[in-house]
């Protein structure tokens, strides 16, 4: 009963898209305040409509109730109440419905903290997101039902895909959602700007925190998910430049444009167009990573082609918003006055080379990703673009961006002092030149590259320090002065510093890991030794266990350093009962932040066993960059400037507010209210 | 500068950076992509050694040596012709003889046996490479579980 109670919310939800996708442009066309205050009321009814919906489907999982076929697909008995819980998103229906209740909850979002949005736009924004939801609570609905019953009732379920039991899995799809349906938001805000047919420096502003809190979820979803594949599928890589990392990496590449041309736009109401397109483009990916995902086209354009129900149904909401979104951009865009001027060396140009880097390199990933199927459905021909390709393209694109990173924030705008910034830059890029150069001695040779992109790494992040400490005047004023300026500064100059600050750390992971790891395969029999690196690692024997719903082997490993002990290390291999499936969990060691990876292969025939071993040199930096970039972008977020319901309480700050460094405020202030 | 002089930098800039991109795509491209075949292609396809690509098809029953140190051989056919592969390091969980496989490698000098870098079999015990099941289908291979190749 209460399983057909959760299906009959989602259809209620849909109704209720339905209403706050149509109403509300009524009233807007028809200047009628009470349809356009429709559309908030609308948009938290559908949102707790698709909570409950989602309750339900968690409820059945909870209580394992196998009369659900979903239930029954994905879930067992046994299974441990987390995996339970996140098993609701660990497939293909309930994953959908977690995409539904995000953009739901976005949308309510806007409702709730959009008060002093001007009355009209707030109603497109919303009626776009509506739109949205209509075609996906319509998708689940017609081809995704999760709540399709099963009769007779099973006694047991299949269980979950073992590789899914995992925390990992509780948190990452989450994260991720939250990111690129995130971007939604941007994209109604885009088009509502379409049909408004007005934009100003203003709308940047509305826009720019919900750019962030996107940008910010996604990298963190990225991040986790790297980490997930990292130590859960035991072969100890982190990044695949597989199409389903590429679907949600090109959103996060989008977005970080995205992110930047928004600040021109609203310093210098410069790059409006660009802008708009830039947000629609940045949904648009997203939207083609859910196409991509959960299609089945990735395995194969012929597996697509045997079961297109899906598919076609995504594929043709993805022609109607991208291509609806295009052509009313086409009609529209001449309509937006193009904003202020500026000389190519300025803050303004450095954001421009930013958006005509980071949109070429996502072009780039974008071409790696859909050739192979596009060249399979032409000629029948599979290739598998992997690594290599996006290495030399990507990889080589990124390269000039990061050399012109520490340089924007250093410029003007308007007009910048290129010389100028490039004598500031002076310490930054020597130390960066040192910390290569000492590389380059220590490893004795070695790969060329990898000392180079080392000293970038620093040369990142001491440059973003440099804007901080030329701001403050360290080192010119007194102490106690340098301070004072630091602390107040606007939070938005801690927050680029900081996600600069991650880029180079991150950097710095990738390279040292790719450049320095070293891999040992060896037999070992109990008592066997083997030297890695500065460590080495004794086998103890085999032990077996036996967990919820799996067995294990597990290999017990000691650590040693200079003959002392310092570690032990688990390892073992695992086998899932209900689908007899065998996972690896690989054994994972900290030092600093580097890590010690152990994984067991195949019984010897002579009793030892085959053991894989992975020295990863300060590889926690690639997540931890991550981390750092992620508190930037939370630390930007918290910036009074952007904090939600700024423009209201701005206007009052600005009576007392007399320290200066706001000098670019009254012009906002004033475009503010002329709307309001 | 001018207004026009401006505009005229910046898209010059644009137009050059975005013409070594599509170069470098297309370099990229024309070295650093690996075709698929099925054993039975290789004959006519005629695969330089050292050419990186990617073998596909089943794991021979009763092919693969393992417990011989750290480097296993092991045969994929696809019932018209067979190829012999060597891999040194420790196969994914769900390697099975009679299983899909797809190996990653190149062919080492004159020599007939592909020495695989990479070794991929999916997460899923059912699951057959996709690549894998139509090519063998293609070639007439009817396969047990058809309803698992998804």
């Amino acid at each position: 009963m209460i399983i057909e109670l959760g299906h009959y919310a989602l259809v209620l939800a849909l109704a209720t898209a339905i209403i706050q996708g149509v109403l509300p442009v009524l009233g807007v066309r028809r200047g009628d305040p009470s349809l356009m205050g429709l559309a908030a009321n609308a948009a938290l009814v559908c949102f707790l409509l698709v909570a409950f919906s989602f309750a339900v489907l968690t409820f059945a999982y909870v209580t394992s109730d196998f009369s659900v076929k979903n239930v029954w697909e994905n879930s067992h008995s046994l299974k441990p109440l987390i995996y339970k819980i996140t098993g609701v998103w660990g497939n293909h229906e309930g994953s959908m419905l977690l995409w539904l209740l995000i953009l739901v909850f976005f949308s309510a979002m806007v409702a709730l903290f959009g008060r002093n949005l001007p009355e009209t736009l707030k109603a497109n924004v919303l009626a776009v997101q509506a739109w949205i939801a209509t075609a996906f609570a319509l998708f689940v609905l017609l081809t995704s039902n999760p709540f399709a019953r099963l009769v007779p009732a099973p006694g047991e379920g299949r269980d979950l895909n073992p590789v899914l039991q995992d925390i990992g899995l509780a948190i990452h799809p989450p994260l991720l959602y939250l990111g690129y349906v995130g971007f939604s938001v941007c994209f109604s805000f885009a088009v509502a700007a379409l049909i408004e047919g007005r934009i100003d420096a203003a709308w940047a502003r509305w826009v720019r925190p919900w750019t962030l809190a996107a940008w910010t979820f996604l990298t963190a979803g990225i991040a986790m998910g790297s980490y997930w594949a990292y130590y859960e599928l035991g072969w100890g890589g982190w990044w695949f430049w597989d199409p389903v990392e590429n679907a949600s990496f090109m959103p996060w590449l989008a977005g970080t444009a995205l992110l930047h041309s928004a600040l021109v736009m609203e310093k210098r109401e410069a790059l409006k167009i660009w802008t708009v397109l830039l947000a629609i483009m940045t949904f648009s990916l997203s939207l083609l990573g859910t196409f991509l995902v959960r299609s089945g086209v990735l395995t194969s354009v012929h597996a697509f082609a045997t079961d297109p129900t899906r598919g076609v149904f995504i594929l043709a909401i993805l022609v109607v918003f991208i291509g609806g979104a295009f052509s009313l951009f086409a009609f529209r865009a001449s309509h937006l006055k193009a904003g202020g001027i500026f000389a190519p060396v300025s803050r303004e140009g450095a954001l421009v080379v930013n958006n005509l880097i980071l949109t070429t390199a996502t072009a780039t990933v974008l071409t790696g990703t859909l050739y192979p199927l596009v060249l399979e459905a032409l000629t029948g021909d599979k290739i598998s673009v992997g690594a290599p390709f996006f290495n030399m393209t990507f990889g080589l694109l990124m390269l000039p961006l990061i050399a012109v990173v520490p340089f924007g924030p250093l410029l003007a705008w308007k007009r910048g002092d290129l010389a100028g910034a490039a004598q500031r830059l002076f310490a930054a890029a020597a130390l960066g030149l040192l910390a290569a150069a000492i590389c380059y001695y220590a490893v004795n040779g070695g790969p060329v590259l990898a000392p180079f992109g080392l000293g970038l790494g620093v040369y990142l992040i001491l440059g973003a320090l440099t804007d901080l400490v030329l701001r403050s005047g360290l080192g010119k004023v007194a102490a106690g002065v340098a301070w004072r300026r630091l602390s107040g500064l606007p939070r938005s100059a801690f927050g680029t510093a900081l996600a600069h600050i991650g880029l180079g750390i991150t950097l710095i992971g990738i390279v040292t890991v790719t450049a320095f790891e070293t891999e040992t395969v060896v037999e070992m029999k109990a008592g066997a030794v083997v030297d890695v690196g500065r460590y080495s690692l004794r086998f103890d024997g085999m032990r077996e266990a036996r967990g919820p719903n799996y067995t294990e082997d597990a290999g017990h490993f000691t650590i040693s350093r200079g003959g002392v002990e310092v570690s032990e290390i688990w390892s073992s291999k695992r086998l899932y009962s209900a689908r007899r499936m065998p996972t690896t969990e690989a054994g994972i060691r900290t030092f600093g932040l580097s890590q010690l990876y152990v994984s067991l292969g195949d019984d010897m025939a002579d009793g030892g066993i085959v053991v894989r071993i992975w020295w990863k040199p300060l590889i926690l930096c690639i997540w931890g960059g991550a981390l750092v970039m992620m508190a930037g972008g939370v630390v930007s977020l918290s910036d009074r400037r952007l904090r939600v319901g700024a423009p209201a309480r701005a206007r009052k700050a600005l009576a007392q507010d007399h320290d200066g460094f706001r000098s670019d405020r009254p012009k906002i202030i004033n475009v503010i209210d002329s709307k309001g | 500068m001018t207004r026009k002089q401006k505009r005229l930098a910046i898209i010059g800039g644009g137009v050059a950076f975005l013409t070594a991109a599509v170069l470098l795509v297309m370099f990229a491209f024309s070295q650093a992509v690996a075709y698929f075949y099925v054993p039975g292609d290789l004959a006519k396809a005629g695969v330089a050694p050292g050419t990186r690509i990617r073998l596909g098809g089943l794991v021979e029953a009763g092919s693969v040596k393992r417990g011989e140190g750290r480097t296993i051989t092991f045969t994929v056919t696809d019932t018209l012709a067979t190829v012999p592969v060597t891999y040194t390091g420790i196969l994914p969980d769900l390697f099975r003889e009679g299983q899909g496989v797809v190996a990653e490698g190149a062919f080492v000098g004159g020599s007939p046996v592909f020495v695989a870098d990479t070794v991929l079999a999916k997460h899923d015990e059912t699951y057959m490479p996709k690549d894998v099941a139509d090519r063998l289908k293609a070639q007439g291979v009817t396969l047990g579980g058809e309803e698992n190749i998804r």
